[in-house]
């Protein structure tokens, strides 16, 4: 079959082929940079935080009439109170661990710091988010040690909110550990923070930090560990529950801690600001909810265009194929199969999705290009246009089938009919 | 003639219902998503203080170390207007603008006075005397504080009606006590509803953008003095935080009222010799200020998030696809009635008689995509309402909106109408009646 005869019928709808090719061109566009964009926040949502976030969760509370924590005493009675709770958690019978945390990864409350290689470093050598707690810090959290140890219980210390902050060992994720001492041997080394020397002694696989928002992008694997406890008039608890034991673990916690000291605020409201007891699926759930937000909107987006252009080619199609019956029916008369007739619209309409496609290829480049100047967007892998050239053809020519095959069936009699 | 083409209309729908139903049906989703995002976009780009935001300015300044390669700009764009406790004091004291206030946010622990009620946590703003006036802060009962009150650090504070309903059962509580913080507040006064929308004020204080507006209002000095803790704290140097007020950290924001511009010119020229003093007594090393007003704050804060612009230009992609597929039926329908536009036009009808009647088709099926598109749109904002966003309740279709919609529907279907009209238009009537 030649493609001349295609293309003379095709010069009669000028202003329709233009339409359908327009149409595919500006879909394929959008659609490629809509699935990039799914696929983007797809990977930040699936971003491992590091820490074992089966049956754990995390309780939020304050104290009423505490010590103001100005002075050592006060600072004391809080770090009594705290250690307190937390036997009162571990004494659960459906907990496993707790531990008092200043902060958790996805938890949008952030401690950061610079790390230096010398006291006198002007500007430091990495930003790092810091993390407050005991020699339990680690296996209640289920951070995994790849080289050095734990804390030991003597190096436990403990100073108000506001203290100075001058731990004696720190425990670092490999991230850090190498963006500090590229060569990977920052086990054992000492690092300053804010001037006062620290020795890494343990180095951890992994573990974000706990702000999910932009500004913490180009650090958001550097994490520290202070075995320090952080004492204030609130406190943060994170527990392991027993496995499968988590819902009641989770109805427990308040009722043992109002129960062992009834002066405090547990917030127990129903939306997610207005309660202080999260599991961590739904700490996961909230950090990342604009994200998830967007890719739902944008696959819904994808769907409906897709489905709308399908349509599109069906109807320009269908009333093609009803303007030519009597041209079909002669090409019939002459001897052209049903093939032949099927044939020529699916060649009909791999033309005019072909020149489509190449218009769209360039449009979704051009508006990628575009996102990244307005909204700070990354390139865009060329394997996303290749798979949406794929599938808008497929589309056509899934579209096109229906009306191609109703032409098939146009009978070589209406040749002979004048009307 | 009008009543006869929309007969004519309905006639040609009714024998391509398909066809029509997925002109209707496309047009509507691309308003629909076109007017959501918008809505969403508007609410998000509101004017918080629509009869003054040209007169409330945000003094900027940069307190950074001599070492610091911070641009000023990029400083303030994270930073925005927030300054040292004494910064702040000094400009604020010095009484140069019509009004000025400084402020920082806390959370706020309130203890009800009744038996068994648990206690609470809240919004709660530590500012100065003038905030009220500025900001246009409504009162139910009684007023705000006196500025010898700040000074005096007297424990007095504002409460916002919820809170009052919560624990005064809504009566005049003015002269009562609320415990905040395990510290005993007087009450004189009690806020009418005031949330102004982006929270503009928050924005740099680490507050949240949008939602709900704060329930406690106390004196900033006596909140410092009471030790509670601001929701954002930048230190530009090893600092000892246990003393807020002289620690080299930014964590109070200022905010200056001015009349007119030539005031405000007055203004940052006064901020600039202040500046510049700080850096004669060392404190400073940048000579660089700013005094946005409140819409250019906003921008350069960046306070609509790129998600609501991203998706409010995606959904006008879409409309734009909805608007050409829409072109392309309507032309391949008209196309197909070559033959009814002949036997018209041999029958006496004229070419803009046509063009007119395609038109009202085209017209019609707007307003069918217009109404189908209104009820996306409530859809679409029904589910933007149940997003756990800040912004969240505040989304509705409104009036103004309401009208786009319709206009916007018209529009597009009228534009997608022109090509296939005019072609109906030229068709010569003479072949199309000789096939007959």
């Amino acid at each position: 079959m030649t493609l001349h005869p295609i293309l003379a019928a095709l010069k009669k709808h000028k202003a329709g082929v233009t339409l359908i090719t327009l149409q595919i061109a500006l879909t394929l566009a959008i659609v490629c940079n809509a699935v990039f964009i799914i696929g983007q926040r797809v990977d930040r949502i699936n971003r491992p935080s590091g820490i074992d976030e089966n049956n754990l969760f995390l309780v939020t509370q304050s104290w009423v009439g505490a010590p103001t924590g100005d002075d050592e005493g006060s600072i004391d009675k809080l770090d009594s109170m705290q250690q307190a709770d937390v036997a009162t958690l571990r004494n659960l019978p459906d907990v496993e661990s707790a531990i008092a945390v200043n902060t958790l990864p996805l938890v949008n409350s952030t401690w950061s710091t610079g790390i230096s290689l010398k006291p006198d470093q002007q500007r430091s050598t990495a930003q790092a988010a810091l993390y407050f707690g005991t020699e339990q810090m680690v296996p209640t959290l289920g951070l995994k040690l790849v080289a050095g140890r734990n804390f030991t219980s003597a190096e436990i210390g403990h100073m108000g909110f506001r203290g100075h902050n001058k731990p004696p060992v720190i425990i670092v994720t490999k991230a850090l550990g190498d963006k500090l001492f590229p060569k990977g041997d920052a086990l054992g080394k000492t690092v300053y923070i804010d001037r006062n020397p620290t020795t890494i002694v343990g180095i951890v696989e992994r573990m974000q930090v706990p702000s999910v928002n932009s500004w913490a992008n180009s650090w958001f694997w550097n994490s520290v560990l202070i075995p320090t406890r952080l004492d204030a008039g609130f406190s943060r608890y994170a527990v392991r529950a027993k496995p499968g034991r988590l819902d009641a673990a989770m109805r427990e916690a308040p009722k043992a801690l109002y129960a062992s000291n009834p002066m405090r605020v547990i917030e127990t409201g129903a939306k997610f600001e207005d309660k202080s007891v999260h599991s961590f699926a739904e700490i996961r759930r909230y950090a990342y909810r604009a994200d998830r937000g967007m890719a739902v909107l944008m696959g819904v987006i994808c769907l409906i265009l897709l489905c709308v252009t399908g349509a599109g080619i069906v109807g320009l199609t269908s009333f093609w194929v009803g303007q030519r019956r009597k041209q079909i029916g002669i090409r019939r008369a002459l001897g052209a199969t049903q093939v032949d007739i099927l044939r020529y619209f699916q060649t009909e309409n791999l033309m005019i999705a072909g020149v489509g496609v190449v218009l769209g290829a360039i449009l979704a480049v051009g508006l990628n290009l575009w996102l990244m100047k307005q909204f700070q967007m990354d390139r865009m892998s060329i394997t996303y246009v290749l798979v949406g050239v794929v599938v808008l053809l497929v589309l056509g020519q899934g579209a096109v089938f229906a009306p191609a095959r109703r032409a098939s069936k146009v009978s070589p009699v209406e040749a002979t009919r004048s009307v | 003639m009008f009543g006869y083409y929309l007969d004519l209309a309905v006639r040609s729908f009714r024998r391509n219902r398909v066809l029509t139903a997925l002109m209707v049906l496309a047009l509507g989703l691309g308003i629909g998503a076109s007017i959501t995002t918008l809505t969403v976009l508007k609410l998000l780009s509101g004017d918080p203080l629509p009869h003054k935001s040209a007169r409330v300015f945000a003094p900027e300044i940069d307190p950074l170390p001599a070492d610091s390669t911070t641009k000023p700009a990029d400083l303030w764009r994270g930073w925005g207007n927030i300054m040292s406790y004494t910064d702040a004091m000094n400009l604020l004291r010095a009484h140069r603008a019509e009004r000025q206030a400084a402020m920082a946010l806390t959370p706020v622990k309130v203890r009800p006075q009744q038996a068994g009620e648990h206690p609470f946590f809240s919004n709660g703003v530590m500012t100065t005397a003038a905030f009220f006036a500025m900001f246009d802060v409504p009162f139910e009962y009684g007023g705000g504080w006196s500025e010898q009150d700040g000074e005096d650090r007297a424990r007095v504070a504002v409460i916002a009606a919820e809170l009052n309903d919560k624990l005064f059962g809504g009566k005049n509580s003015v002269g009562q006590t609320v415990r905040v913080n395990d510290h005993d507040y007087r009450i004189v006064g009690v806020a009418g509803k005031w949330a102004p929308q982006p929270r503009f004020y928050a924005v740099s204080l680490g507050g949240r953008g949008y939602g709900d507006g704060d329930a406690v209002f106390l004196p900033l000095q006596s909140g410092s003095a009471d030790k509670m803790n601001p929701q954002n704290v930048n230190c530009w140097q090893v600092a000892d935080i246990t003393s807020l007020e002289t620690a080299p950290c930014a964590w109070v924001s200022l905010w200056v009222e001015l009349e007119s511009a030539a005031d405000a010119g007055a203004y940052k020229t006064f901020l600039s010799n202040y500046v510049a003093q700080q850096i004669s007594l060392g404190r400073f090393h940048h000579p660089e200020v700013a005094l946005p007003d409140l819409a250019d704050y906003l921008a350069q804060q960046q306070v609509v998030p790129s998600d609501a612009r991203l998706q409010a230009n995606l959904a006008f992609g879409f409309l734009l696809i909805c608007v050409v597929n829409t072109v392309g039926l309507l032309l391949a329908k008209c196309l197909r009635r070559s033959r009814e536009i002949g036997v018209r036009r041999a029958l006496g009808a004229t070419r803009s008689a046509i063009f007119a009647q395609f038109m009202i088709e085209s017209a019609m099926v707007g307003v069918a995509g217009g109404v189908l598109g209104l009820v996306f749109a409530e859809l679409g904002l029904w589910a933007v309402r149940h997003q756990p966003a800040q912004y969240a309740s505040l989304a509705h279709l409104d009036l103004a909106m309401f009208a786009l919609t319709f206009v916007v529907a018209l529009i597009a279907s009228l534009v997608a109408g022109l090509l296939p009209a005019w072609r109906a238009c030229v068709v010569a009537p003479a072949p199309q009646l000789k096939a007959v």
